[in-house]
């Protein structure tokens, strides 16, 4: 299969940029369902794969060269965020894999849901905003798919701890609660 | 098919109002614990919603806690028809992470293994499909004696019938015994009998042809749209086969036909699963032909730990593209591992497909997409 270049894209809308190590189109903000939408007018027809990444907070040792032309070690925080990884694919070309990706941070994560452009993405995107806690903006259907309903966490987060016991329902008990919530052994 | 607004319907004073059914998780046709909200007016299904994750067990969670190889196993629990393919598509998605060159044994035999995985995906799926039309028993019974054959060959390869866990990454874990290949011969040539006398029962009987054909159509522009693939996207009119348009592995070696449907209804789905089995057998045949000696297993490092990048592999398998995403950081756990479910996604037109049609076509329309609870789920 041939590759599915990224630099039309990136020549139409210049303000999304080209992550080299990840081989990935990272969307501007509030941009996905523009650019879908242009994509699909492209023959990008097929979306296979939509999933999310959670990336905690974390150092980063970087190697730079100071004002003094001395090479020093530098670190620096990275803030936590959740990637919308979209593999998409062209079957009028046969080409792909193309791959885009939508940031957004870990506290009231939102991202454009592209499902109105590929139907594919509907019970993909209801998995990520289960797991991961995502709120998909235009969603026509988004309820949590693989957990129950009343289930409040998200599990595919990095630092989503397990309940004490999962079979566990809220009772009218306060000690019970605060016990459970340090993940004691309720008796 | 749009269904008419039947949202509540009063006439002469009297009113009706619509029948909810919910079918599941415990009835028969759903192959697993799968429920479908039905909404109803008479018979005809004015609305359905699919319900699931009753056998979710967080199934990405678990691979990112554990070593690449130490999740093969797993792999096989997804879709446990086709453990081979499944490790087929982890294997080739880790393979993608790293420089490992695959022996040429170990090609041939992957192929042979998916090919008669694939084997016993549909005959098991074509029985299963003509148990829900009501034929019970006889055909699904016919269809079972044939896998058991190629289970049988399975379990002397893997020493397991379905939990194979029998890919590594840059190989095989183990050479088939002396003798298999020509026991796998003697199977796959028998098998074009079976699907001749299974052809005649079936594809002319007067009541699979009314109780499928019509029912269920999915347009080509639906299913390409909502991302359907495997057999499903085929018999909607699209040759999109991953052997022919990837060629992973060594899949353009071999000379096969891609089939594909017109109309794309639930007789569709059937035949072109009926006339894949043709094909999978004359590639089964070149490939038996054209098995080298050798090693089976590829230069691979002894600690599996790739540097950090990002890889996404996916296979053609029995029920649809199979993809594994994975993110590696440098250590030998995946950062982020994630499966692409055929089976999931293939059921999300079930509810265009169903709506307008009647409750017993539901079973039928179920029945054609082919699913498994384990990989839905996951």
């Amino acid at each position: 299969m041939s590759e599915l270049s990224h630099e039309p894209l990136l020549k139409e809308f210049p303000d999304a940029c080209w992550d080299e190590a990840a081989g990935a189109v990272i969307v501007p903000e509030g941009r996905a369902r523009v650019m879908a939408e242009w994509l699909l007018m492209q023959g990008v027809d097929y979306c296979s794969n939509v999933t999310g990444v959670d990336y905690l907070e974390a150092e980063v040792k970087e190697k730079i060269t100071n004002d003094a032309g001395e090479e020093e070690t530098v670190t620096r925080t990275e803030p936590g965020r959740i990637d919308v990884v979209y593999h998409l694919y062209s079957m009028r070309d046969q080409t792909g894999p193309l791959v885009l990706k939508q940031r957004t941070g870990r506290e009231n994560a939102q991202a454009e849901s592209l499902t109105p452009v590929w139907r594919s993405c509907e019970l993909q995107e209801r998995e990520v905003f289960d797991l991961f806690g995502v709120d998909f903006k235009g969603h026509p259907d988004q309820r949590r798919i693989l957990m129950w309903d009343e289930y409040e966490e998200h599990p595919m987060r990095k630092d989503y701890t397990e309940p004490f016991d999962y079979e566990w329902e809220p009772t009218p008990h306060d000690e019970i609660l605060e016990k459970h919530k340090k993940g004691k052994v309720i008796v | 098919m749009v269904a008419p607004n039947y949202e509540l319907i009063a006439q002469d004073g009297l009113e009706t109002s619509l029948l909810e059914v919910s079918m599941g998780p415990h009835h028969p046709s759903t192959h697993g614990v799968f429920r479908m909200d039905v909404k109803l007016d008479g018979e005809t299904v004015v609305d359905l919603k699919p319900v699931f994750g009753y056998l979710h067990r967080n199934h990405e969670k678990l691979a990112e806690n554990m070593s690449y190889l130490a999740n093969m196993p797993f792999t096989d629990r997804l879709d446990y028809f086709n453990s081979m393919t499944n490790n087929w598509a982890y294997a080739l998605a880790a393979e993608g992470l790293v420089e490992i060159e695959v022996p040429e044994r170990a090609e041939y035999l992957r192929v042979i293994m998916a090919e008669l995985t694939r084997l016993v995906n549909h005959v098991s799926l074509v029985g299963f499909f003509v148990n829900d039309l009501g034929a019970l028993g006889t055909p699904l019974m016919y269809a079972f004696r044939e896998r058991e054959k190629i289970l049988d060959l399975f379990e002397e390869a893997s020493g397991a019938r379905m939990m194979c866990n029998y890919f590594r990454f840059g190989g095989l874990r183990c050479d088939v015994p002396a003798g298999w290949l020509d026991r796998a011969r003697e199977v796959v040539d028998q098998f074009p009998e079976f699907l001749d006398e299974y052809e005649k029962l079936l594809c002319e009987n007067e009541i699979i042809l009314s109780r499928t054909q019509g029912i269920g159509t999915l347009s080509r522009e639906l299913a390409i749209n909502a991302g359907i693939t495997g057999p499903m996207l085929r018999a909607s009119g699209v040759a999109y086969d991953l052997r022919k348009v990837d060629a992973y592995g060594i899949y353009d070696r071999f000379q096969f036909r891609v089939p594909y449907g017109e109309v794309g209804d639930c007789y569709d789905r059937f035949m072109v699963r009926m006339l894949e089995m043709r094909e999978s057998v004359q590639i089964l045949r070149q490939a038996l032909d054209g098995i080298p000696e050798g090693e089976i297993m590829g230069k691979a490092p002894r600690v599996f730990k790739p540097k950090p990048a990002e890889v996404y592999g996916r296979v053609e398998g029995p029920k649809g593209e199979l993809g594994f995403y994975l993110i590696a950081d440098g250590t030998p756990k995946p950062y982020r591992y994630r499966v692409r479910p055929p089976s999931l996604i293939n059921l999300t037109v079930l509810r265009d497909m169903c709506l307008g049609q009647k409750i017993a076509d539901a079973v039928v329309i179920l029945g054609s997409i082919d699913i498994v609870l384990g990989e839905v789920d996951r």
